[in-house]
């Protein structure tokens, strides 16, 4: 370890692992620190990508793939299924391999990666974010920078010691829980959707296949629903309705910020990426390819500040102007899609699904979907045809 | 005063998201609440999605 870097990324998740290797290879000295023991576990993810936004920043290895998905099928409360036609692959990865590999990546550019690296504040020096306070196992580090990338996920703290504000409104949080299910006849080329008040209001279920035998089944509910009902105690009834039997490699609970565009991702000295900066579409909860998209562009913005010796909040506007321009409208749009979306009510869904069930097959496209569930809504049509044609 | 039920808690940062005092401390399988910097708005327990936060007299 240096005393002194020109970037330190806290959190080495995708967009950690992105805007290190990105900042790197742009000329950047590096550090990126973790504070779990290793990196990639543990995986509170459904693990869906789709193939067209990976490829904008990463080539993939097939040892991440776990299923490569060819169909999505949407499930009504009542249980009519629809479905979806699309021309998009998916995949359902294997982001223990995948993170792993990201942050390998990352030190192959010769960015220095530690574990057990606990942030717990920054340094400052005239208004400018100038370091991280960090404890690496038993000892406190000080560690000097001239721009420090906060990466550190749903739970960022680093955003809030620079003044931003960075705390999810209750209506504005999914918060999940999940169970890698095992001893299951799936066909494995299909990812599953679930949208019910039932099962997961203001949410929906996924079952997310890992093999044939296997699948990441979980829910997330809009915060504000939890009070009244924990999304464990909804996994445990759905599970023991529609997989009754099966046995669970893993339990985990987690959050997915889905939530409108943050106000300010930099300040002098400091750029939010990934969960932190809230970049998830906030109608699917998607939030690696969005995560690593903008990463991809702060590693470079990054790169190219600290050589210039400018990181005033002002320069790095960059970032998130650039940031704005490649995912701003999706964004805003997928917000109020959301907002439309959960309001319907269990009854307009079953509607929605026995009307689209009357049109031929090859018109269940994801955009007829929202379009013949919006009937109610005519004026959001425009916005989802927006989001899901680009 | 907010209590943790250390045998539910996943570690998963969903209260420290939604909280607006900065009083929750995470670390990989560890949980600590500021008790000078919490107000009870008991945001983090409606979050939680394992219940492992509690309001304790
Ligand atoms: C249940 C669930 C299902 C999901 N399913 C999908 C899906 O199918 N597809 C999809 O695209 N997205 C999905 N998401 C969202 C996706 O997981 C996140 O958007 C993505 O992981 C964000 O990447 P990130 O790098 O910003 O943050 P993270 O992956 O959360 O990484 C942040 C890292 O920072 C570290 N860290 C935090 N604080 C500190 C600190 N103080 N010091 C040092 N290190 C720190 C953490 O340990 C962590 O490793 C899901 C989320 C959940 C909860």
């Amino acid at each position: 370890m240096k005393q002194f870097y020109d970037v330190i990324v806290v959190g080495a998740g995708p967009a950690g692992s992105t805007a290190a290797r990105v900042a790197a290879e742009n000329g950047a000295t590096v550090l990126m620190l973790e504070k779990d023991r290793e990196v990639g576990i543990p995986v509170r993810c459904a693990e869906a990508v789709g193939e067209r936004g990976i490829l904008k920043v990463v080539k993939i290895k097939p040892e991440w793939i776990s299923t490569k998905i060819k169909a999505v099928r949407l499930f009504a409360p009542n249980g009519a299924m629809i479905s979806v036609q699309h021309d998009d692959i998916g995949y359902v990865l294997d982001r223990k391999r995948f993170d792993y590999d990201l942050a390998m990546m990352a030190a192959k550019q010769g960015v220095d990666v530690m574990t057990r690296a606990y942030a717990y504040g920054l340094l400052e020096k005239d208004g400018f974010v100038a370091g991280v306070k960090f404890r690496h196992l038993n000892y406190d580090y000080q560690i000097g920078a001239k721009l420090v990338v906060g990466a550190d996920g749903l739970e960022s703290r680093v955003g809030r010691w620079a003044g931003l504000k960075t705390h999810l409104k209750l209506q504005d949080i999914e918060t999940c829980a999940q169970m890698t299910l095992t001893n299951l006849d799936l066909s494995s080329s299909h990812c599953d959707f679930y949208f019910s008040k039932q099962w997961a209001p203001g949410g929906y279920v996924w079952v997310f296949p890992k093999n044939k035998n296997s699948a990441n089944v979980g829910l997330g509910i809009s915060g504000e629903h939890a009070a009244y009902k924990a999304p464990i105690e909804y996994l445990r009834e759905f599970i023991e309705t529609h997989f009754s039997g099966a046995s669970a490699l893993t339990t985990v609970a987690g959050g997915v910020p889905c939530a409108p565009l943050m106000e300010k991702i930099v300040a002098n000295g400091l750029m939010l990426v990934g969960d932190a900066a809230h970049q998830a579409n906030p109608i699917s909860g998607g939030g690696i390819v969005t995560g690593m998209i903008a990463a991809k562009i702060a590693g470079e913005v990054a790169a190219r500040a600290v050589n210039e010796n400018n990181v005033t909040e002002k320069r790095l506007t960059e970032y998130s102007k650039l940031w704005e321009k490649n995912g701003g409208n999706v964004h805003r749009r997928a917000y109020r899609l959301k907002e439309a979306v959960y309001k319907l009510s269990d009854h307009d869904l079953n509607r929605t699904a026995a009307s689209l069930l009357k049109k031929t097959p090859e018109k269940h496209t994801i955009v007829n979907i929202f379009k013949t569930a919006l009937m109610q809504h005519p004026k959001l049509i425009p916005d989802v045809l927006k989001v899901f044609l680009g | 005063m907010i209590a943790l039920k250390m045998d539910l808690c996943d570690f998963c940062g969903s209260c420290v998201s939604v909280c607006l005092e900065d009083a929750i401390e995470l670390f990989e399988a560890r949980l600590e609440i500021d008790h000078d910097k919490c107000t009870e708005c008991l945001r983090c327990i409606k979050v939680c999605p394992f219940r492992a936060l509690e309001v304790k007299q």
